[in-house]
């Protein structure tokens, strides 16, 4: 009887595996060696894709009310049961007409509480929505269950806390989900649940032999959870009439098992990224079987994208007004890698990857998922010529260097939120945010105190003396108070990772990477291009330093020029080079919770304006409370010498000490690309060949139209080098008058250019 | 020659080259002015800019001089009209700047344009200039009103890979009006270079009620594509991005109240060259 169970099931994985090379992938879970057996590298065009189907249109068409309503009441509708994989029965948009399945809670767009983060951040956002929190459930997370939130704070140093109210350290994870994680979501589809829970019994039982000691015994009790949250799985999925136990046998059902994998992801985390991996390719090579089987059409096949795409633009969580404050609306970074080269020389463009394209023109532009090129100068021509038309009808789209990381990560990597690379199912990273780089600069001016409340926030060190900065004495003191930060910085994530591991452990995800990944541990700064530019002003021009009457710095008055960050001159980009380098060398003084490798990413989202909020003024000439320039860019206004230049000074940064990234964001005007469609293409594509040929990291790319304009008057710091060309002329947006902003937006609609 | 008022602004930061930027050659003194047009070691620079791909083939570093001789009703840039109201800059200074976007440039199938201002007020340094570009393999564009062209001898014409040459109207008289000069140097530059076999690009202003009569763009299509070296035309719809400029200048500004054309007027104009056999945008 079991024998003939076991033969059954033998033959369901033959069935499921029909037609596909053999491989290591058969005898280990090695979903990058099932990709590199299977796959077909496609360097055609676009003119196979096909268009959205009636019934992909309307049940678009039915979530867009849904939208509406959503975007008037700031949430659709909340369920109070915490969320869990199988806390939630099925959910459904229109159930009949839906080909891949699958809702975080049992209603489109209703949000669940996940209160392990920590249970303030719960209920203060039901309170902003205006829900009251359930009786039991406040009972059960302030009475009964410890939450990652209330865990980080037994255990926060004095100076820790002193540091994240002062805002040196901002946007820390100890509130909410760190996120940043990417479960191999794959796996379940190419090897079923079953498969996996093996697996695990298999890595949890290598333990037995170890020592019970703390280490050992946190393994075993994650891996236990782990084929815990594995049976939830797949129980979760038998909800809505699925056996997920064994491989997928079609396309459609390899879409469908993939996505309930991150389906369960998003019902146990609310982390800050829950990004999807690099699955179009290894999608691929299901879709290839099914078309060379005749069991599928282009139609079809494009059909199951945007049903699943559609899946992933509704992830929703609930958070709070601050949370969205700093992050700049409600993202939950759903992201996708897509394109790259192989190891072996051969692109990974395969048809899909141009499907997962095509979905923001069949269902138009969206933010989510957030659909990430891997560009090399050696991808195909089709594909990088029809990636840079997306770029430029859509905005929605984001390039990373894949020889970059690939150098450093191979080639089946992706990026979990915005510019953190990890090899997928063997690397996970500990998400830091950032540590205020322009504000420690302000502290080693004044010996310690916080340029704003005048707290004494490091230990004492002798304050700048006279009324003009010397460089050598303030880059002396700017490195000892990067060294008491990074101290500071590195103490809290130990205590932030230790209590997310314990409070509020990513069960299924971390289930879907091998047994003791590897982890880095991903610091960050901000106002990088601030303290350039500040450090370029005391070197170079002569800055006067304005005390109040406690003798505390809190302004500057600069005589003379220097040169700004972004204009690729050695003279300051040699000065943020040398801050990245430093900082990161700081980080790696000080160990790290479960040895994770120190990384550092220069990003800030949108965060910049309040890091910026938070800041006095600079020796710059940044007045107090003006935002930063996002992420790695120049300063706004002072890269003035075009999109070439601004870019190679970013290249500068060395990707070894930040290798979590360096987010570069430049807006361009469709015309100022090129005069016809043809040209905006090619040219796009010859500016990233440049950037991605060379040492360039990321580019967001912002091809801008009406609508962005508008919004670039009201809030010009998003938009930083929104170039548009007039005849022969180049103008910055942001920088024109009011009055040619106005001309130029009424040229542009008046021009009738641009997409719907 | 409208006055110059640039001496009243000094209090006018220049942190941009899209902005406005007087002042910017104070202090040069005059006889070194002379010496460097003599010699052309050093020119004078409104602005550069890199990454443009409107001012020739590909993506491009684009070095705006400053001094013109024209005054050109239209112009959307007075600030660059005046020679001294530019950077100094010397030949070795920009080969250097150039230098550091070589192998992009390569990449990214551009090169290097001078525009102006007319560059070939300072014809001297613009065509050193050309020269260590064109040494350093970069491919040259100069963006030209062609009235100078003759003071550029044929040798070094060889170092300018693609003239973007501005014919702004046909009928004299109204030429006159428009640019306070004749059009005749100008026609005789496109033919010259016509007979040399350098590549044109035609860039023509669509001004409406001042370039947009259809007899006048029918002769200079006509000519162009007589020509056989005008590779495409460019039809450049005005605008009023220079307006602003004017008023803080306070030099007079005729067309103040002009509107930009239609998108049908400018589809019009390149259909009138594309029927001479002219490729145009």
């Amino acid at each position: 009887m079991a024998s003939s169970a076991a033969r059954d099931k033998d033959e369901a994985v033959e069935a499921a595996w029909r037609n596909f090379r053999s491989g290591i992938w058969r005898k280990q879970i090695d979903v990058r060696d099932f990709i590199q057996q299977n796959y077909e590298p496609y360097d055609g065009d676009e003119s196979f894709l096909a268009r959205a189907t009636p019934r992909t249109q309307k049940i678009w068409t039915q979530l867009q009310a849904l939208f509406v309503e959503e975007r008037r009441k700031g949430v659709l509708d909340v369920s109070q049961i915490p969320s869990s994989i199988t806390a939630h029965a099925p959910g459904y948009i229109d159930r009949a007409n839906e080909i891949i399945v699958g809702l975080q809670t049992d209603a489109p767009l209703k949000r669940a509480i996940m209160p392990n983060g920590g249970w303030r951040m719960v209920e203060s956002a039901l309170e902003t929505y205006g829900y009251k929190p359930e009786p039991h459930v406040v009972e059960i997370f302030t009475k009964h269950r410890k939450t990652h939130n209330d865990a980080v704070f037994d255990a926060y140093t004095e100076e820790v806390r002193r540091c994240r109210a002062s805002h040196v350290l901002t946007g820390l994870p100890d509130a909410y989900g760190r996120g940043r994680i990417i479960g191999d979501y794959r796996r379940v589809a190419l090897y079923g649940v079953d498969r996996l829970i093996l697996r695990k019994q298999q890595e949890k039982a290598t333990l037995d032999t170890a020592m019970s000691l703390d280490p050992i015994i946190r393994d075993r009790e994650e891996l236990a959870e782990q084929i815990r949250a594995l049976g939830e799985l797949k129980e979760m999925a038998a909800g809505y009439g699925f056996d997920i136990s064994g491989p997928a046998q079609s396309a459609k059902e390899a879409v469908q098992w993939l996505y309930f994998g991150y389906l369960a992801g998003v019902k146990e985390q609310n982390g800050a990224a829950m990004s999807l991996g690099r699955t179009s390719t290894f999608l691929d090579i299901y879709f290839e079987r099914d078309l060379a089987e005749g069991a599928l059409s282009e139609v079809q096949a494009q059909e199951i994208v945007d049903d699943f795409v559609i899946k992933l633009r509704i992830v929703r969580f609930l958070r709070t007004p601050e949370y969205d404050a700093l992050f700049a609306g409600d993202p939950t970074w759903v992201t996708e890698s897509i394109g790259g080269m192989g190891d072996d020389g051969r692109s990974l463009v395969t048809k899909t990857s141009f499907r997962f394209l095509q979905t923001l023109s069949n269902l138009g532009p969206a933010p989510e998922p957030n659909l990430t090129i891997w560009y090399s100068p050696r991808l195909p021509d089709g594909f990088r010529r029809f990636a840079a038309k997306v770029a430029i009808d859509t905005s929605a789209l984001q390039f990373e260097s894949d020889e970059t990381m690939r150098r450093v990560w191979g080639d089946d990597g992706a990026i979990a939120c915005c510019v953190s690379p990890m090899r997928l199912g063997k690397q996970m990273q500990f998400f830091g945010a950032r540590a205020n780089l322009a504000k420690c600069l302000l502290y080693a001016i004044n010996g310690g105190r916080d340029e704003i409340s005048g707290e004494q926030l490091a230990p004492p060190t002798e304050p700048v003396k006279g009324d003009v900065l010397d460089f050598d004495d303030v880059l002396g003191k700017f490195e000892s108070m990067m060294d008491w930060l990074a101290g500071v910085y590195v103490n809290a994530m130990n205590i932030i990772h230790c209590m997310h591991d314990k409070y509020a452990y990513e069960r299924l995800e971390m289930a879907l990477h091998d047994y003791a990944p590897q982890r880095t541990m991903a610091f960050g700064m901000a106002g990088l291009s601030v303290v350039a530019d500040s450090l370029s002003a005391i070197q170079h021009a002569k800055v006067w330093v304005v005390r109040d009457e406690t003798g505390l710095v809190t302004d500057y008055r600069t005589e003379g020029e220097f040169p700004c960050f972004g204009n690729n001159d050695n003279r300051v980009d040699h000065l943020a080079v040398w801050v990245v380098g430093i900082f990161m060398n700081k980080l790696r003084k000080y160990p790290t919770y479960r040895d994770a490798i120190h990384t550092q990413s220069i990003l800030t989202i949108t965060s910049n304006v309040v890091y910026g909020k938070a800041t006095g003024s600079t020796p710059d000439g940044r007045r107090r409370g003006e935002p930063f320039a996002p992420g790695a860019n120049p300063m706004h206004g002072r890269d003035s010498h075009g999109i070439l230049a601004s870019a190679a000074s970013v290249a500068k940064i060395p990707y070894r000490d930040a290798a979590d990234g360096i987010s570069l964001t430049e807006s361009l005007m469709p015309g100022g690309l090129g005069r016809v469609e043809e040209e905006r293409i090619a040219n796009l594509t010859a500016i990233l060949d440049g950037f991605f040929g060379g040492t360039g990291y990321h580019m967001n790319v912002n091809v801008l139209n009406r609508e962005t304009l508008l919004d670039a008057m009201e809030h010009p710091e998003k938009y930083p080098n929104l170039t548009i060309r007039v005849s022969g002329y180049a103008v910055n947006f942001v920088r024109l008058t009011r009055e040619q902003q106005i001309e130029v937006i009424h040229r542009t609609f008046h021009g009738g250019g641009g997409h719907a | 020659m409208p006055e110059d008022r640039a001496a009243v602004q000094p209090s006018l930061e220049a942190k941009s080259p899209y902005e406005l930027r007087v002042g910017l050659g104070k202090g040069v003194p005059e006889t070194d002015v002379r010496s460097a047009l003599a010699s052309g070691d050093m020119g004078f620079l409104h602005s550069f800019t890199t990454g443009s791909t409107l001012d020739g083939p590909g993506v491009r570093v684009v070095a705006w001089t400053t001094g013109c001789m024209w005054r050109c009703l239209y112009c959307h840039n007075p600030d660059t009209w005046t020679l001294t109201n530019g950077v100094p800059v010397s030949v070795a200074e920009a080969t250097e700047e150039l230098r550091k976007y070589r192998h992009s440039l390569k990449i990214m199938s551009g090169g290097l344009t001078i525009s102006g201002g007319e560059p070939l007020v300072q014809h001297r340094f613009v065509a050193k200039l050309f020269r260590t570009a064109h040494e350093m393999k970069v491919h040259t564009a100069l963006d030209t009103n062609g009235y100078y062209g003759d003071r550029l001898s044929d040798a070094e014409l060889e170092w300018i890979d693609l003239v973007l040459l501005d014919i702004k109207t046909w009928d004299l008289e109204r030429h006159r009006k428009l640019t306070g000069m004749d059009n005749g140097p100008t026609l005789e530059f496109a033919r010259r270079l016509a007979a040399r076999r350098r590549p044109i690009w035609l860039r023509f202003v669509l001004v409406p009620d001042l370039t947009d009569a259809p007899e006048d763009i029918a002769q200079i299509a006509r000519f162009a594509a007589g020509l056989g070296n005008v590779e495409r035309v460019d039809v450049l719809p005005f605008h009023q991005m220079g307006r602003y400029k004017y008023e803080r200048l306070g030099i007079a500004y005729a067309l103040k109240d002009t509107l930009p054309p239609s998108a049908e007027a400018v589809e019009r104009a390149c259909a009138q060259f594309r029927a001479a056999g002219l490729t145009a945008y």
